[in-house]
């Protein structure tokens, strides 16, 4: 069955997940392909709990917006999704910016609350579409969040793997390295060397992204889709081809 | 009862304003009424991110420095006047992340003097924040910690719902604004409208009010969180902000902008 690439994106999202015990996910990022994988994982049968924070309804938290942080400090929130305008080997975020402090040449809108999360969920799954070197670079311009910790600093988790339009990299924080592991159809080796702008490994089990089954695009096009109208119209219309009720 | 042209004089030039972003009940109202008086040098706080008002404060000129963890349109994409002033350099930006910010808040509410949290070490925004200290912790486990100074802003302001006879404002579940109301040194509140009796009479709308003990003063300012929603009273509007960051990606069409929306709005009124 023919998919969409934000369908593809979605599932290998959501084989993520399912690949380490986890009860509650929060997803803070603007990007819907997060939350449609986690819809996908819920939808699909596994007991997980959900809290969406660009959901324009049913807000779970009602301590204000502190309590997510609350939560993710006291080990509560088991994965959160992060992404970065820049990225690097050691998988360290810039949500700043480049050139001079606080990013006089290109700014980002800002950290968010990466500078926390990263250090206190789980684990997190970064997540950008955009693969260029100019995104994932050797080393960021700036850390907002860095990619791993020196003894002594308390750290929950660590990146599980790194998402991206064309590819999937696993990541060891022992070693504070990428590796890749599988490609997106159409993508090669070399051409992922030529597009990434840090170093990383190369798994001897290197293979094909796995196509989204005709089971999880049903369950996308149906009840995720379902689920997420509300939020994100365009990116439903688009790529499920699901018009809003006029 | 004041006005919301009186509630915008009453804040000083140069004056620590809190705002709470786009999902948090900002007083749209208000940040028009600060162009209209003209305000200069205000330090905005973003609690614990910025939105729309920071924005159009920014493009102004009202504004000297903004503390936050990020500015933003949300889906409308990243603040035009906000990425203009950091490339001209003139705006100074002091980084935070979010719960950075909840925290020095929270320490102010408690009434100590600092507070910890966990994280940020590594991270480039505490190398550019004096400000905050790393300490060993105190209990001898061997952790090094952040700790982060109290904050208690001059002026918060952000939009309820309602508020009653007795000053006490409604704000449902974004409990932020009652962490911001305890930690400011003035609070000023626009709402839709008033409401006869007590809030706090009433079980159910007890554990959303504001207690008007922190509140210095309320205006009705209808529709005053457009075009940002207002918990289930109002969407979000996009198309509004969209046509907004198209035209303030330039001076010209953010100055166009505001002769349209901010400052026609009072001659109508």
């Amino acid at each position: 069955m023919s998919h969409k690439p934000e369908e593809l994106l979605a599932v290998t999202l959501a084989r993520l997940i399912r690949a380490r015990p986890t009860r509650h996910i929060a997803v803070g990022a603007a990007s819907p392909i997060p939350a449609a994988a986690c819809w996908l994982v819920s939808k699909g049968g596994s007991p997980v709990r959900l809290s969406l924070l660009h959901k324009r309804s049913g807000n779970p938290f009602t301590e204000g917006t502190r309590e997510l942080f609350d939560l993710t400090g006291q080990g509560r929130i088991d994965l959160f999704f992060l992404g970065g305008g820049q990225i690097d080997g050691q998988a360290n975020l810039n949500l700043i910016g480049t050139g001079e402090w606080p990013g006089r040449e290109v700014r980002f809108p800002g950290s968010f609350g990466s500078a926390f999360m990263y250090f206190m969920a789980g684990r997190t799954i970064l997540f950008r579409e955009e693969h260029s070197s100019r995104v994932l670079v050797d080393r960021v311009a700036h850390i907002s969040a860095p990619g791993v910790s020196e003894p002594g600093v308390f750290r929950r988790g660590h990146a599980q793997a790194l998402v991206t339009g064309r590819c999937v990299f696993g990541f060891d924080p022992a070693r504070g390295r990428f590796t890749l592991e599988t490609l997106h159809p159409g993508e090669t080796l070399e051409n992922i060397r030529a597009e990434t702008g840090f170093d990383f490994d190369v798994a001897p089990s290197l293979g094909e992204t796995p196509a989204p089954t005709a089971e999880e695009l049903a369950l996308l096009r149906g009840p995720v889709c379902d689920e997420m109208m509300e939020t994100y119209p365009e990116f439903c219309s688009r790529v499920f081809e699901r018009k809003a009720a006029a | 009862m004041t006005t919301l042209e009186e509630m915008a004089a009453s804040v000083p030039d140069g004056a620590l304003l809190a705002l709470p972003p786009d999902n948090s009940l900002p007083s749209v109202a208000l940040a028009k009424a600060l162009i209209r008086r003209g305000a200069k040098g205000l330090r905005l706080l973003g609690v614990p991110v910025s939105g729309f008002a920071t924005d159009l404060l920014i493009g102004a000129g009202c504004v000297a420095e903004v503390q936050t963890s990020a500015v933003s349109l949300g889906e409308a994409g990243f603040a035009p006047r906000f990425s203009a002033a950091v490339r001209a350099g003139t705006l100074k930006v002091v980084d935070a992340t979010c719960p950075a910010i909840h925290t020095m808040l929270q320490a102010a509410e408690k009434g100590v003097p600092f507070m910890p949290l966990r994280g940020l070490i590594g991270s480039d925004i505490l190398a550019n924040r004096p400000d905050w200290v790393v300490m060993d912790s105190p209990f001898g486990d061997g952790e090094r910690i952040v700790a982060l100074p109290a904050l208690s802003p001059d002026v918060a302001a952000f939009h309820g719902v309602m508020a009653d006879s007795l000053g006490n404002v409604w704000v449902g579940r974004r409990r932020e604004c009652a962490t911001l109301a305890h930690s400011s040194r003035r609070v000023l509140v626009t709402v839709e409208r008033v409401m006869e009796g007590n809030f706090l009479e009433d079980e159910r709308l007890a554990p959303g009010t504001i207690s008007g003990t922190y509140i210095e003063a309320v205006a009705v300012a209808e529709r005053g969180a457009h075009p940002v929603a207002l918990l289930d009273e109002y969407g979000f509007d996009a198309n509004h902000v969209a046509a907004y960051a198209r035209a303030a990606r330039t001076e010209a069409g953010f100055n166009e902008w505001l002769a349209e929306h901010v400052f026609t709005q009072r001659a109508a009124a």
